[in-house]
């Protein structure tokens, strides 16, 4: 079985997010950047799988300039085998054009299992593998928390669904996006982050896809979140209790 | 303009973010009509007819939608759509519209617009991105908007109408390349977290997992669900699904308290929308304190037996 992971860079989950102050967007410059945590999951879910002997190639895929390469070799460090850059300019691809890259990619390589986050945590939007799983007419499985290889070239998914957890069964060729309880992801080793250094990425132009990834969405501005009104400091549980009861009258 | 609204459900009741996302809907346009896909639909038929606002419900009652898989929902919905004029086609951001509504996006070859939080105009409407750090207004310019609304953004609608209802049938071959194998509902008594009105959550101050149980007999007389930070999560106290955060889960109850929680950067990005925050910590320069309605400096460990008793 060949995995194509994919991976997107984005600012790091603990930095402090700052709204530009021309409303165009959020402050990247000078930002820490990482993998997104979902895709962690995802590159280390290959790698159990991998380790396992249920696949024998790990490809990671980005989408991005440059500097994703450095994503990438996060990935190749945690166990991939080889990466794939498509590259591009553009500050923000939109979900949809994502979608129809990955496919391009996936028609090539031909993979038998497309894992990724279930969402990225810059835009939040929560669509990409649904979108790659309809393209390509693969059976999907969103918010995995649990997956298993059956003997007849089917998974066996866990998902995370409000309330409880649904389980279906999928054959492959298919989609998986990860969840939080998947797994906790490996740190790279020192060692392996210098083998990863030896690992090849393809680096393919954007343009050389014949997709058009002209936006649909127009972002007007972005704003800080309306700020919490400040709070008060009680004295006791006696006064919280009274707090919440008569004034919040939340109990 | 028309709005199409996807009911969420399970067969037996309507899920209240169907409700919420027909108040949305009707914030659009005046002409709303909705779809419910399952099998046996008729406790759900009788239960949303009721919804005010709706112009008319189409209903698909066949044994390919008994469980919510959503290679045929969104196949279904795009061949019923495909032969109408609809200008907007609007899901619940639930797990059930986050699954379906990306696929039938990619069917019909629109740019989705996720969990949408306000509208502004037919074609503009905000969004959370950065778990809510930050608030884009968006303008579509797609023929057809296809949206997610997060529920608790929207007030569901009342319920004092009775809608005409028409059964109407798709052809769809069984796809054969996904089945379903089963549903477990959480064991818990407790609500879920995403939806719960009060949830009170533990931090690295609760020192271990059994000191949990200090939380425990509140959330039983709150009737409040559990959570956790992800400092909780990471030292092994409690299980990943407790995580409340920018990388777990994106809370906004009525109430949220926090307990032993310093308040970092990424707990504070999933509980922000929160009509009141109060916490308890025993640092009183904790970031929590910040963004809390109420703050409790003390010893957690003394002040949550107090809790407990004065509820």
């Amino acid at each position: 079985m060949k995995a194509l992971v994919c991976v997107k860079r984005v600012i790091d989950y603990n930095v402090r997010i700052r709204v530009k102050s021309d409303k165009s967007g959020v402050e990247t410059d000078n930002v820490k950047m990482s993998m997104n945590p979902f895709d962690e999951i995802a590159v280390e879910e290959a790698v159990r799988l991998k380790e396992k002997n249920q696949i024998q190639e790990i490809v990671i895929l980005s989408i991005g300039s440059d500097k994703s390469q450095e994503t990438i070799r996060s990935g190749l460090a945690m166990g991939g085998d080889r990466g794939i850059l498509v590259k591009t300019e553009k500050d923000q691809l939109e979900p949809l054009s994502v979608g129809k890259i990955i496919k391009a990619v996936s028609d090539k390589e031909k993979p038998d299992l497309i894992i990724l986050g279930k969402q990225a945590i810059d835009d939040d939007c929560n669509q990409t593998g649904q979108i790659v799983a309809t393209l390509l007419e693969f059976p999907q499985a969103t918010f995995a928390s649990e997956l298993k290889k059956n003997d007849d070239n089917s998974l066996q998914v866990t998902r995370e669904v409000d309330g409880g957890l649904e389980t279906v069964k999928i054959n492959i060729p298919c989609v998986v996006t990860t969840d939080l309880r998947l797994n906790e992801p490996r740190y790279a080793s020192l060692p392996n982050i210098m083998k990863a250094k030896q690992k090849k990425i393809d680096v393919l132009e954007i343009g050389s896809f014949d997709i058009d990834i002209k936006e649909r969405l127009q972002v007007l501005e972005v704003n800080e979140p309306p700020e919490r009104k400040p709070g008060i400091k009680v004295d006791d549980v006696d006064s919280l209790v009274e707090k919440l009861k008569n004034e919040a009258k939340v109990l | 303009m028309k709005v199409l609204v996807i009911i969420e459900h399970d067969n037996e009741t309507v899920k209240q973010s169907s409700f919420s996302t027909i108040s949305a809907a009707k914030e659009i346009s005046d002409s709303v009509e909705a779809i419910v896909l399952g099998q046996s639909l008729d406790s759900v038929i009788n239960e949303l007819k009721k919804s005010d606002h709706l112009k008319k419900i189409y209903k698909i009652d066949h044994e390919l939608f008994k469980n919510p898989l959503a290679e045929n929902l969104s196949k279904a919905i795009q061949k019923f759509a495909e032969g109408s004029d609809y200008t907007h086609i609007l899901s619940p951001s639930s797990t059930f519209g986050k699954n379906m509504s990306p696929k039938l996006s990619a069917l019909m070859d629109v740019q989705q617009i996720s969990d949408i939080t306000k509208i502004i105009s037919d074609d503009t409407f905000e969004r959370p991105i950065y778990a809510g750090n930050a608030i884009a207004k968006v303008k579509s310019n797609d023929p057809i908007k296809i949206i997610t609304v997060r529920p608790t953004c929207f007030e569901p609608c009342a319920l004092n109408s009775s809608v005409n209802v028409e059964s109407i049938t798709v052809n769809l071959d069984k796809n054969n390349s996904i089945s379903f194998v089963s549903y477990d509902k959480s064991k818990s008594d407790r609500p879920e977290l995403t939806s719960a009105k009060i949830v009170i959550s533990g931090g690295r101050g609760m020192q271990n997992g059994e000191n949990f149980r200090l939380l425990e007999g509140i959330a039983d007389k709150l009737g409040a669900a559990m959570g956790a930070s992800r400092a909780a999560v990471d030292a092994g106290f409690v299980p990943n699904d407790w995580q409340v955060g920018q990388t777990g889960k994106i809370v906004a109850p009525d109430l949220y308290i926090a307990v032993g929680i310093s308040g970092a950067i990424q707990h504070i990005a999933g509980i922000k929308d929160s009509k009141f925050i109060a916490c308890i910590n025993k640092d009183e320069e904790a970031p929590i304190f910040n963004f809390s309605d109420y703050g409790l400096v003390g010893d957690l460990f003394e002040l949550l037996p107090k809790l407990e008793e004065k509820l």
